[in-house]
């Protein structure tokens, strides 16, 4: 339902997208409204991959939005996601951030679930010598931890506060859908490790500098010093039917062929400079795909990064208007030899919180937080390209993407 | 102090003293070039073949290879001090490397020597007037000599911290 107060406090400039207001970054009521309407509402959210919970018992920590649940696989081998909040006195139970187990006992006064959920242990529930204890009609099977739905694809876990989201391969839609499944092409996943890092900035801030083409010949001059992504590669910014999802991807080609003017805009562009290490730039085709980089934002809080060998997860947490914790989960295939790991591990300097790539994305947002921050009440531009209103753009001078994910937001906040 | 009954003993201790003295004066020097900001002098630290990672306490623990950092060779560590000083965007900012708690643990049969630190990270933003706290860990080392000097075959710089603050944009 609309709600006629919101609507009358929070307005939005103009009716063509091509301006955005402060607010959707900055307000804790609009912020408070996300966490419900779309973290918890009917989206698919990322939770772990399958090859960290391989075996019955292995489970591990993670969050729907800012709230916290463990992802563990019961004996049947079956996934199972739930509140990390125990239903005796809501203590976040599990600690750890991952492992292996037979059951989850609350620290606080024992109160036992098995893997999946379910409460199967509640110390002195009868009492001791006939006083105390719970009331006679206390009921066990009533006060298992909230489980959310799952689902999976392709060795990726997603889990949903909704029963009625729609399944899985229609939520990303065909083109998205294709996309993800040329990274997670039906090959076991290994993982390699971690990043975390807190960003101070607005969650939707990562999503939009991965629907904003532009930037990326602009702020990351690493590439465009060695020649390796300049404004005339082959490229493509996709968004699926809903505007929610999108996939920026990008071919390899040679800088040699470069125009004049355009290397003239682009500032970093430096004839001749080399790396030492000519390996880590090195693209061994692996996937069925003609792009060597894409980028997918998979909506609300997943992030599917093929940048050549370098593969990663990234899951937003948010944990405020101002802020919000990104976990990298980097992983190869299975069948990978020594060197293609090492390949892949040496193409990881590209990203990351301290990725020649990366750690400019990081700041960039921090500069945009900023600038909400500390010059409030104002409005910024994503007008370029308007031949493309919202939606799927060929040019990579196009901010088409973003405008599409604000349809679908203002759709999905009521706004 | 010296046991004048056993030459060679007081020799080996010299000898050890001397040597854990010179890894102190080696990463102080080297915290020196990070402070300073003097990347091709901290790249000059390593040998050629040089292993320079920094990794998670939680991926090491997990023996999972993933770092925020990591250079293979000495090549790789100078292409990072290119970037950062040529093309990497990031708010200026001051840090304070402080290496403490040496331990020299031993000699390999290859004669590198293996050793290990812990070390803290202070950062201050230009924007913030405090420092903060941006990462505690140890180094572990195997350092090779070369001529009259020292230098690192290998660091591993292991971080404690769960979360790195927003990036790291400066080697440590």
């Amino acid at each position: 339902m609309a709600n006629p107060a919101l609507a009358q406090r929070y307005v939005w400039p103009g009716d063509d997208l091509t301006v955005i207001p402060d607010w959707v970054y900055t307000d804790e009521t609009i912020y408070a409204r996300e966490v419900e309407r779309i973290f918890h509402g009917a989206t698919w959210n990322y939770v772990a991959l399958e090859a960290e919970i391989a075996k019955p018992g292995d489970y591990i920590r993670s969050h729907v939005g800012p709230t916290p649940v463990v992802v563990a696989r019961a004996e049947d081998g079956s996934i199972t996601v739930v509140e990390n909040r125990c239903m005796h006195r809501a203590a976040e139970f599990c600690r750890e951030l991952g492992g292996t187990t037979k059951e989850f006992i609350c620290p606080y006064h024992q109160w036992t679930y098995d893997l999946k959920g379910n409460l199967i242990g509640v110390p002195f529930r009868r009492g001791v010598a006939g006083k105390g204890g719970m009331p006679a009609d206390f009921k066990p099977t009533e006060h298992g931890l909230r489980r959310l739905n799952v689902t999976t694809h392709r060795g990726v876990v997603f889990a949903s506060y909704s029963e009625d989201v729609e399944p899985f391969e229609d939520y990303l839609g065909p083109e998205v859908l294709r996309e993800f499944e040329a990274t997670f092409d039906g090959r076991k996943l290994t993982v390699l490790g971690h990043y975390r890092h807190s960003l101070p900035g607005n969650w939707k801030l990562y999503h939009e500098n991965l629907k904003d083409p532009y930037h990326a010949t602009l702020l990351h001059t690493f590439l465009v010093t060695f020649g390796l992504l300049v404004a005339g590669n082959r490229s493509l910014m996709l968004t699926d039917r809903s505007g929610r999802h999108g996939v920026m991807a990008s071919a390899k080609s040679d800088a040699k062929a470069l125009a004049g003017d355009a290397k003239k805009e682009m500032r970093s562009f430096k004839e001749g400079m080399k790396l030492r290490e000519t390996r880590f730039m090195d693209f061994i085709e692996e996937f069925d795909s003609p792009w060597s980089v894409t980028m997918a934002t998979i909506w609300p809080n997943l992030i599917v990064q093929r940048e050549m060998n370098t593969l990663g997860i990234r899951q937003i947490v948010p944990t405020g208007p101002h802020e919000f914790i990104m976990k990298w989960t980097m992983f190869g295939f299975e069948g990978d030899d020594e060197a293609m790991t090492r390949h892949r591990l040496r193409q990881g300097n590209l990203m990351g919180p301290a990725g020649f790539l990366g750690l400019e994305d990081n700041e960039a947002i921090k500069f945009v937080q900023d600038g909400m921050r500390r010059v409030p009440d104002g409005q910024h531009l994503v007008k370029l390209d308007p031949r493309t209103p919202a939606g799927t753009s060929d040019t990579l001078i196009s901010e088409a993407a973003i405008r599409a994910m604000y349809r679908h937001w203002r759709d999905a906040m009521e706004l | 102090m010296l046991d004048t009954r056993d030459p060679a003993a007081n020799d080996r201790r010299i000898e050890a003293l001397l040597l854990h003295r010179e890894i102190e004066d080696f990463n102080t020097a080297y915290a020196a070039a990070l402070d300073e900001q003097r990347l091709d002098d901290w790249a000059e630290m390593f040998t050629d073949d040089a292993f320079y990672v920094v990794i998670s306490r939680e991926n090491a623990d997990r023996g999972m290879p993933v770092g925020l950092i990591y250079c293979e060779n000495k090549g790789m560590i100078q292409d990072r001090a290119f970037a950062l000083k040529n093309t990497e965007m990031f708010a200026p900012r001051y840090l304070r490397h402080i290496v403490g708690n040496l331990q020299v643990l031993g000699e390999e049969p290859s004669g590198e020597i293996r050793a290990r630190a812990n070390y803290v990270v202070v950062q201050v933003l230009f924007d913030r007037p405090d420092a903060k706290l941006h990462q505690v860990g140890v180094y572990h080392d195997k350092f090779r000599r070369l001529g009259d000097r020292l230098k690192l075959a290998e660091r591993r710089c292991v971080y404690d911290n769960l979360l790195v603050d927003n990036a790291l944009c400066l080697p440590v």
